[in-house]
């Protein structure tokens, strides 16, 4: 047959081309002119994993680890897996019924699709852990996930050590740009906070292939764009974490604080808090309901009162005023006063614990036997220094030794949120007094550490320091130092640095440590000694204007060759003889002798023991308690009648299992509360056991 | 002829069909690798088990070998001797499908063969229909220049598609339309083609633009040809009446014919995947079968554009050369679905890039004008236009699928030759080329 329509054949060639010509143009459009695809394709392939680095260790001076990480458990569950899996079993031991099982599944399923593993049950506590492992063949789909959680050891220092909480929009706005994101977890308060930059050390980043169901299928480009995970780097502290133990047992019931500082380097030895709380408390899953309970304590258990605690220092400030008249050549140390009881030379009478004459015949006498006149009188005589043209100037020159001696300003210690206690300004007391009309009189009380003069118990060791060392301070701190120190760790250096800010002379300084001496050989403070070691002490009963006088003790030892200096304040405990004394020597006695003599050991047990929170808060708690107990009530007449909002019943659909996995019924927790009130009235029947008169 | 039986079967065979062909197939292979690629389970024995969508692939690449060899040892006289009975056989195999089908995806199209095997006639009847064309074309009594001879020749070409859209195959259905190319080489009015790309065009504007817009546009178009014949239409007032007629169809296939079929002939999901592929979005309330599931309270999902929008994200990553093989993140976290058939462009595409897809691209180009070179040296009619048929078929496969792929066409289940997993369609592919091979193998033979 004859070929016609040849031309044709060029046409459907044509076609062809044209086609395969609309396709390339296309595929140009999209492979090479439009970026959009590629950035999308990476939006669902890639899986942007941080790998978080085991925070770094907190140790104590002798190497113990006081804050560490612990492994906890996460069990998980791939609903789509588990179909198999024994439910049974699972509901018994983690103590749920099938319905909260079957909620539980849904609400995994709705959270993160049945593809993906979510959370089950978080943190399960350790038997429930041994529980599961031991059946977890018959829970397909379900694992057991590990989780670094902080664990303190020692369940002590909780203030000083601080913890993790999640980060919220203000914390990432101060902190942008150093890779925190949303949902992390950083050191709010206490060391965790401080040294957030070493502890937290180095995130790294993997990068995951995932599939259409976002389980992962691999490293992307075989983790060429990873960056490891480098951890914290671990503190070496100068707690004892034995003296912290003793220090926070001896403050038990009360209200107050103790900071024990080795002078030689300003390493904290201590630092108690009272009322604490038990730092694992805010680690584990209970960690929400835990800490909303801990903010709302009317006692403030989150307050750390050693650096936040503002008092009175009341007598324990004598022997800096004696320095300083000393210093400036008013007094010498055998300069006497004649106090009959109280100091009459400005009108009002300030009153002095004794009558007896001559025991304030010298400076060691006095000071020994905190004598008011006599310190009065020394105060006075500093600021009408006939040096200085006014007492305004005498003033001034006089809170430029408090402040060289730390009072009145922040020491700069490595915890979060510091006070610097006060020593007030001329200004404010040309604002007191209308003008610069005030002279020493008017501010009489400051010589006897009162009046506006206010100091944390970390201010008041420190001054013990100062005296302890003749002269010069370090800046109290608790990291000693970092692990793998480098260059670029500028923040220890304020702490290696001897602050010489004074040149009192050492014959000053050994007057006043002399007459320290005596507090607890003939003084106030007898009951502080500790046999063959040379204490110097200054009680202090501080008034103040929220009840009962503080009790104060500030010492340091032995006098020869300070090791520890220490301050120790009990809230509205009365004399500083009664409390404070007893406290601060068994700490001494424990840190200098490594152990407490066995006749001073029921001393520990008694003083611990020895409920002195105010009235005022254990009422609270005592409100707080019926108001429990009261909706207690209304929940179990509830129960008979219809159910209203605000139920039992309403409440449990509430929770949220990731938050209280453990919560079980509203049972359990009627028990407890039914247990407690009778404790809490124990102790309010408790009778506070008079202390040793103040010598 | 006797002197054929002595001669070595590789005697004229043209090795250039077969070496693309055997390129396309291993490429093929590599493709369906690609996408079922697993680091943690892959081992070199895996080619070889079977129970992966690639080793089955090579399996059916064998047995496709073997079905190769025995057309090139058949003797070329058979198939215009058993062309029309062929065909028979093949319709007949389609309508047994009604009676012994098995259901897949919906598709009533397939026999099972037993041991997990399925066979779809509708893909076999290609090679039947093309064989018949060519027979009836290469009749010396047939005039293809009269009517009643295209008639008869669409009607061989459509019955098998009739039958495919019966089984709800629309796909396949579509491909026979291929041979409507080969008719226009053999002399079908170039007019056809011509009404056939503007009915093309109307509905795509239909789609796109506002009904009053094209409605104006069309009217404009109809005045502006009245105004430029105005003397012919003065000397024949015949093409008035066609001018006007014309454009009252366009205006009633704008208006109405096509909204009504899109509502009320196809499915919701149907109407969606066109509205897509010229990028907009098809409002399923209107449409008459969701309306009726809806009423039988059954949930009507929504289709969305998940297939051509993940299919597109994976071509369109792939840049200018690629991400390399293996380490295509669409491809390994399966996004795109049916990657394996239909959607196999997409792994290629997304593993090589521009680079990569020109030069597969080029092959399939090489391969098309290489089967229209061959068509053109026959002296045989019947050899000739049953290379067109081969051309068109296998042409308008890859210009659909590709489309398809990369968001030019409506999704519809149309595999890319040689490449897509699949047994049906590779050995329809095997065959169809192979039996060119032979025909052109003898092509100095005289035959009908």
């Amino acid at each position: 047959m004859p070929v016609y329509n040849q031309s044709r054949s060029r046409v459907i060639q044509l076609i062809f081309v044209a086609i395969f010509l609309i396709i390339t143009a296309q595929l140009l459009h999209l492979q090479i002119f439009s970026s959009e695809y590629k950035i999308q394709a990476e939006n669902n392939a890639i899986y942007r994993k941080v790998v978080y680095p085991d925070r770094g260790i907190v140790y104590d001076r002798k190497s113990r680890a006081i804050l560490e990480n612990t492994i906890m458990y996460d069990l998980m569950v791939t609903p789509k897996d588990a179909r198999g899996a024994d439910t049974t079993i699972l509901c018994a031991i983690l103590g749920i019924d099938t319905a909260e099982f079957r909620k539980r599944m849904v609400t995994a399923i709705i959270k993160n699709t049945s593809y993906k593993p979510s959370v089950f049950a978080a943190l399960v506590s350790d038997d429930i852990y041994a529980q599961l492992n031991e059946n977890m063949y018959r829970l397909p789909g379900f694992v057991l996930s590990e989780r670094p959680v902080r664990k303190y050891p020692f369940e002590a220092a909780a203030n000083v050590l601080g913890y993790l909480g999640e980060v919220d929009t203000t914390f990432l706005r101060k902190h942008k740009g150093e890779g925190y994101e949303m949902g992390d977890y950083a050191g709010m308060t206490g060391l965790e906070s401080s040294y957030e930059k070493v502890l937290m050390g180095q995130r790294g980043v993997k990068r995951y292939i995932r599939d259409n169901k976002n389980r992962i299928q691999g490293a992307y480009e075989n983790g060429v764009y990873d960056t490891a995970a480098i951890a914290g780097r671990n503190l070496y502290s100068s707690i004892d974490v034995d003296l912290q133990l003793l220090a926070e047992k001896l403050l038990g019931n009360k209200i107050g604080s103790a900071v024990a500082i080795d002078p030689k380097t300003g390493g904290i030895l201590a630092m108690a808090t009272s009322p604490s709380y038990n730092p694992n408390l805010l680690t584990g899953s209970e960690r929400r309901k835990n800490f909303s309970k801990l903010v709302l304590d009317t006692a403030r258990p989150l307050l750390n009162r050693a650096i936040k605690g503002q008092y009175p220092p009341g007598s324990t400030f004598k022997p800096l005023g004696a320095l300083v008249a000393l210093d400036e050549g008013l007094i010498n140390p055998s300069f006497g006063y004649p106090c009959g009881g109280a100091y009459y030379s400005c009108g009002r009478p300030v009153k002095c614990e004794h009558h007896d004459a001559g025991h304030a015949a010298s400076l060691r006498l006095a000071l020994s036997h905190s004598c008011n006149s006599y310190f009065s009188q020394v105060f006075r005589m500093a600021i009408d220094n006939p040096a200085f043209n006014s007492p305004q100037e005498g003033y001034l020159k006089w809170k430029e030794y408090m402040n060289a001696m730390g009072l009145g300003v922040r020491l700069d210690i490595d915890l979060p949120s510091e006070d610097k206690g006060n020593i007030p300004d001329t200004a404010r007391y040309n604002r007191d007094f209308g003008g610069t009309r005030w002279n020493s009189c008017n501010i009489l009380t400051l010589g006897i550490g009162q009046d506006r003069m206010l100091a944390t118990p970390l201010q008041l060791a420190n001054a013990m320091c100062f005296i302890a060392n003749k002269g010069y301070y370090y800046t109290p701190h608790f990291i000693d130092s970092v692990e793998h120190e480098t260059a670029a760790d500028t923040g220890l250096h304020k702490y290696r640095v001897k602050h010489k800010v004074t040149n009192i002379s050492d014959e000053d300084f050994e007057a006043v440590q002399l007459a320290m001496l005596d507090v607890t050989v003939s003084g106030t403070a007898v009951g502080a000694k500790i046999d063959g070691i040379n204490i110097c002490a200054k009680t202090g009963t501080a008034q103040n204007p929220h009840g009962k006088n503080h009790s104060l003790f500030v010492a340091f030892a032995p006098k020869e060759d300070p090791k520890i200096a220490i301050a120790v304040v009990v809230e509205n405990a009365g004399f500083g003889a009664t409390w404070a004394a007893p406290i601060a020597s068994l700490m001494m006695e424990k840190y200098l002798n490594d152990t407490i003599s066995a006749k001073r050991l029921p001393e520990v047990e008694r003083i611990s023991k020895a409920d002195l929170i105010p009235e005022a808060i254990k009422h609270w708690y005592a409100v707080k308690d019926s108001i429990k107990l009261a909706k207690l009530a209304k929940q179990i007449d509830a129960d008979k009648a219809p159910v209203f909002e605000n139920t039992t019943d309403n409440r449990k659909n509430t929770f949220d299992p990731e938050a209280e996995p453990d919560r079980k019924d509203n049972s359990d927790s009627t028990d407890k509360k039914i247990n407690k009130s009778p404790a809490i009235n124990q102790q309010q029947q408790q009778i506070k056991k008079p202390g040793k008169k103040n010598g | 002829m006797a002197k054929a039986s002595h001669n070595p079967i590789s005697k004229g065979v043209d090795w250039m069909i077969i070496w693309l062909y055997a390129i396309l197939v291993a490429i093929g292979i590599l493709c369906i690798f690609m996408v079922e690629y697993n680091p943690d389970t892959f081992s070199a024995a895996s080619f070889f088990t079977f129970n992966t969508n690639y080793s089955k692939q090579l399996l059916f690449a064998g047995v496709c070998a073997i079905v190769a060899i025995f057309i090139l040892l058949s003797d070329s006289k058979l198939y215009t001797a058993f062309a029309n009975l062929f065909y028979v056989f093949g319709i007949l195999l389609m309508l047994l499908t009604f009676v012994i089908g098995k259901d897949i995806n919906g598709s009533r199209s397939w026999i099972p063969l037993g041991g997990g095997f399925n066979l779809q006639p509708a893909e076999l009847c290609k090679i039947f229909a093309s064989l018949a064309l060519a027979k009836y074309l290469s009749q010396l009594d047939t005039d293809f220049t009269k009517t009643k001879s295209q008639a008869i020749a669409v009607a061989i070409a459509m019955s098998p598609a009739l039958l495919s859209i019966m089984q709800n195959e629309t796909g396949l259905a579509l491909a026979y339309s291929s041979f409507f190319i080969v008719m226009y080489r053999e002399g079908l009015p170039g007019f056809i083609l011509v009404i056939g790309f503007s009915f093309g065009v109307l509905v795509v504007a239909t789609l796109i633009m506002e009904p009053n817009t094209l409605a104006i546009i069309l009217t404009i178009i109809a005045a502006g040809t009245v105004y430029f014949m105005r003397r012919q239409i003065k000397r024949e007032r015949i093409l008035l009446a066609i001018i006007i007629g014309v454009w009252g169809l366009c205006v009633g296939i704008q208006r109405f014919a096509v909204p009504y079929i899109f509502n009320n002939v196809f499915e919701c999901y149907q109407s969606q995947r066109i509205y897509n592929a010229v990028g907009k979005d098809y409002d399923c309330s209107q449409n008459k079968s969701a309306k009726n599931a809806a009423a039988a309270s059954k949930t009507v999902v929504k289709p969305d554009d998940y297939n051509v929008r993940q299919s597109k994200i994976a071509i369109g990553s792939g840049g200018l050369i690629g991400k390399g093989f293996l380490k295509g993140t669409q491809t390994r976290g399966k996004y795109v679905p049916e990657q394996h058939t239909d959607f196999i462009f997409t792994s290629l595409g997304e593993a090589f890039g521009f680079t990569g897809c020109l030069l597969f691209l080029g092959l399939y180009m090489v391969l098309l004008f290489r089967i229209i070179y061959v068509a053109e040296r026959q002296r045989s009619t019947f050899s000739r236009v049953y290379a067109y048929c081969i051309a068109s078929i296998i042409f308008f496969h890859i210009a659909v699928n590709v489309c398809m792929t990369i968001g030019l066409f409506p999704i519809i289940g149309i595999p890319l030759p040689l490449i897509s997993y699949g047994g049906s369609s590779l050995l329809t592919f095997t065959v169809l080329i192979f039996i060119l091979v032979r025909l052109d193998a003898d092509r100095q033979m005289v035959l009908r």
